[in-house]
């Protein structure tokens, strides 16, 4: 198989590599080589955050560039018209419809783009859900990537107890029925 | 988590496979000072404490020499560093690689191309050839795992420490990993030998012909050596290449011919000599300095390299396509947007702290960690930042250039873990050099940047022990200083008056602003902060200090993530209208 790459982006603390290893347990579960690339250290705190994940028959490079990506998971509006350049042309964008102001907009250095899901519509495939809304009905505001995570899955090719047992495996035990609860309304809207 | 039993297969981060691959080679003893991005090695490593030793130690100098104490002794020892810990731990590497090894002795130097979370970009594999070390690099996290107990068995082959360099793509990938048993690696027994291991002139002259040989030895045996792998398909283009650029490599050229090294220093003369024959046009794709570039070039061999590739930041896959096949990748062109920097947290206590010096306008000689981010605007606050421990010795620096008058509106600032590691050593400095000026030790309980790993002030070792708590305020009373103050970090007014009294004393003081970072597991929030939409002036005051929790409304009144907001009260107390109010978390 030709190697499938997708993109995390987000804001530093979001949980990105959470997501990304359930990524990588599902990939792996198939049976597929798998890369992932991510980001500890400084840019963790509230930096702009990007996780690549590889997989395929067999992978070399652990990075995605751009034109490359054939999913791309944002979990902050900002974030994803930042990375929407490393879409395929026929890629998949899924938006969390969530404005995280950057340092220079707080401090009026520079203003945070209008309209920007309106935007990148214009010009990609997108999915966009207001993923904190649905996590707080939920019952924990911070399951939100674990619902995206859903909405991707109805995206890729696997099958939906493959990620269940995943996510089971993956997340805190205290959390397990949450993340489950998440991973369901995701897959529901997806 | 995935289970890591033997004979199964993972996804493993590159940190985590060198982890793996030590504890499976034997490794008795590790010690490491925390460091973007090595940190995860160790803390991987204590996951097998039932079977071996991982400590972190006050700094990269101590941790090397515990680990080369291990050695002498007859165990297999890993220390790992970040790039620049090398610089600090290059006293003991230097010389130890005169004496040699009992077990095993391999130091993992982590680079970091593209300067993620670093105050430089050097190169390890320079330090390596100027202390006359064997390099090994790794290409993927298996790779990691295998060859690094490659490394060991070559340290005691050669009697020789191996540095095992890897960068941050390496060390924060995943890639599949085979796990195998641990080797039973027995003790070697320890016998005295002077000559080898007490390193004083009339020996050491004799030990530097050792080397000398050793490398010649090692060189020659290199062009047959397992990890060294040539890969011929078409011989239009040859390419040398080691670590992650040999997977750029495979992606952009996967039908030219390939010599990957996995010892990239001594390197292979004859078998590079060969390959560069049988090739039409050979380049050489390294990440950072020419290492392998100018010694081939100096053999006479005609390749290219840095005449066409940066010596800057990461490579990729398209940035070989550009250089190399002159293919322009079509790509749409990204949008413009703002920046969005690192920044620090909600609820953090050096922003406290910083707003204090930012309304005294007081310059901070800065130091190494979260707390370095105090320079990014709003806060605009640090001044200066080299490397570890170097704020207090800074401030030194410039009191004995300018006189203590002009040091009366400047501090140092420093964290807790960074004090310990090597402010300590500028401290007394300060005492012994009757200097003026005021430290301020940013205690948060933690080494915080690195994602809060323990050290000798927490009470708890990496083994997961109490320990006894290294008490930071009897430590700088002990060394003589008189004005020594414990603060409450959130308490601006006392801190306020503290620093106002102590920076104009011509004597040296050291202020411990103490609050607990709000990324620890143990830190619990006082509340949520709560706007007054009524009552907000839209003055902007409470969002000087620069919290990512809060920002300006439509009406450009204050408004407060409640999700964020780790319940400070920093914006609260700098609001001169009363609108923001702490609403407590209910127990």
């Amino acid at each position: 198989m030709e190697t499938k790459n997708i993109m995390i982006v987000g804001v530093g603390g979001q949980g990105t590599l959470l997501t990304s290893r359930i990524l990588g347990g599902i990939t792996r579960k198939a049976g597929y080589d798998v890369k992932i690339s991510e980001v500890h250290g400084m840019a963790q705190r509230g930096g702009s955050v990007v996780t690549y994940v590889r997989y395929g028959d067999k992978v070399a490079e652990p990075i995605v560039e751009e034109g490359q990506a054939d999913v791309l998971i944002a979990f902050e509006r900002l974030e994803a018209l930042r990375y929407a350049h490393f879409l395929k042309k026929d890629g998949v964008m899924i938006v969390n419809d969530l404005r995280m102001d950057p340092m220079p907009v707080s401090i009026g250095a520079a203003q945070y783009p209008e309209n920007i899901i309106e935007n990148l519509k214009k010009k990609h495939q997108v999915i966009s859900l207001d993923a904190q809304a649905l996590a707080k009905e939920i019952g924990n505001a911070r399951v939100f990537n674990t619902i995206i995570i859903g909405v991707a899955a109805k995206r890729m090719d696997f099958a939906k107890e493959d990620w269940l047992k995943v996510i089971e495996e993956t997340v805190p035990q205290k959390t397990i029925e949450i993340n489950t609860r998440a991973f369901e309304a995701g897959y529901a809207l997806g | 988590m995935s289970k890591e039993v033997a004979g199964t297969t993972v996804v493993m981060l590159g940190n985590a496979a060198i982890a793996r691959g030590a504890y499976e080679a034997g490794v008795k003893v590790s010690a490491a000072y925390p460091g973007t991005p090595s940190t995860e090695i160790s803390e991987n490593l204590v996951k097998y404490k039932d079977e071996l030793y991982s400590e972190w130690s006050p700094n990269e100098k101590v941790a090397t020499e515990v680990a080369i104490g291990a050695s002498i002794s007859g165990v297999r020892a890993l220390v790992s560093m970040k790039h620049v810990g090398v610089n600090v731990a290059s006293d003991p590497l230097y010389t130890i690689s005169y004496s040699g090894v009992n077990g095993g002795l391999v130091l993992v130097a982590a680079d970091d191309p593209g300067i993620y979370s670093s105050q430089n970009e050097q190169d390890s594999r320079m330090v390596a050839r100027a202390a006359m070390v064997p390099v090994i690099e790794p290409s993927d996290s298996e790779e990691a795992r295998m060859f690094i107990k490659r490394a060991f068995e070559l340290s005691e082959q050669y009697d020789t420490p191996i540095m095992f360099r890897t960068t941050t793509r390496l060390a924060h990938s995943q890639g599949v990993v085979h796990l195998e048993e641990r080797q039973q690696i027995p003790d070697k027994p320890y016998e005295k030998n002077i000559a080898k291991n007490v390193m004083m002139p009339g020996n050491a002259i004799k030990r530097h012909l050792v080397v000398e040989e050793r490398l010649k030895k090692m060189a020659a045996d290199a062009a047959t050596l397992d990890i060294n792998k040539v890969e011929y398909n078409d011989t239009k283009i040859g390419v040398i290449t080691s670590g992650i650029p040999y997977q750029y490599v495979k992606e952009v050229l996967p039908n030219a011919s390939v010599l990957k090294l996995g010892l990239v220093h001594p390197l292979p003369k004859t078998l590079i000599e060969e390959f560069a024959s049988r090739v039409d046009t050979l380049y050489i794709v390294e990440e950072l300095e020419p290492v392998i570039e100018e010694q081939v070039k100096s053999w006479g061999i005609k390749c290219i390299g840095k005449e066409i590739f940066t010596v800057q930041g990461e490579y990729s896959a398209n940035m070989l396509r550009r250089a190399i096949l002159k293919e322009e990748p079509v790509i749409e062109e990204a949008a413009q947007v703002p920046a969005r920097p690192p920044i620090l947290c909600p609820g953090c206590p050096h922003r406290s702290v910083y707003s204090v010096l930012k309304k005294l306008k007081i310059h901070a000689s800065g130091d190494i960690g979260c707390y370095t981010l105090g320079a990014v605007a709003p806060l605009s606050v640090v001044d200066t930042t080299v490397c570890m421990g170097a704020s207090i010795s800074n401030l030194h620096g410039m009191e004995k250039a300018k006189g203590k008058d002009y040091i009366k509106n400047w501090v140092a600032v420093i964290g807790d873990s960074t004090f310990l590691h090597t402010g300590v050593n500028s401290l007394m400095n300060m005492v012994y050099n009757q200097a003026t000026g005021t430290v301020i030790i940013l205690d948060n309980s933690t080494t915080g940047m690195t994602g809060h790993q323990d050290h000798a002030a927490t009470g708890k070792t990496l083994m997961g022990d109490t320990t006894y708590m290294i008490n930071i305020y009897k430590l700088c009373k002990a060394m003589g200083i008189e004005h020594v103050y414990e603060v409450d970090a959130f308490d601006i007014e006392g801190l306020e008056k503290l620093i106002k009294e102590e920076t104009q004393r011509e004597e040296v003081s050291v202020i411990i602003t103490k609050s607990q970072c709000a990324l620890l597991k143990t830190f619990v929030p006082k509340g949520k902060c709560v706007v007054d939409v009524e009552k907000c002036k839209k003055c902007g005051l409470c969002m000087v200090s620069g919290c990512p929790a809060m920002h300006k409304g439509a009406n450009g009144e204050a408004v407060i993530d409640e999700t964020m907001c780790n319940g400070c009260g920093l914006c609260m107390k700098n609001c001169k209208f009363g609108a923001i109010s702490l609403v407590p978390n209910q127990k």
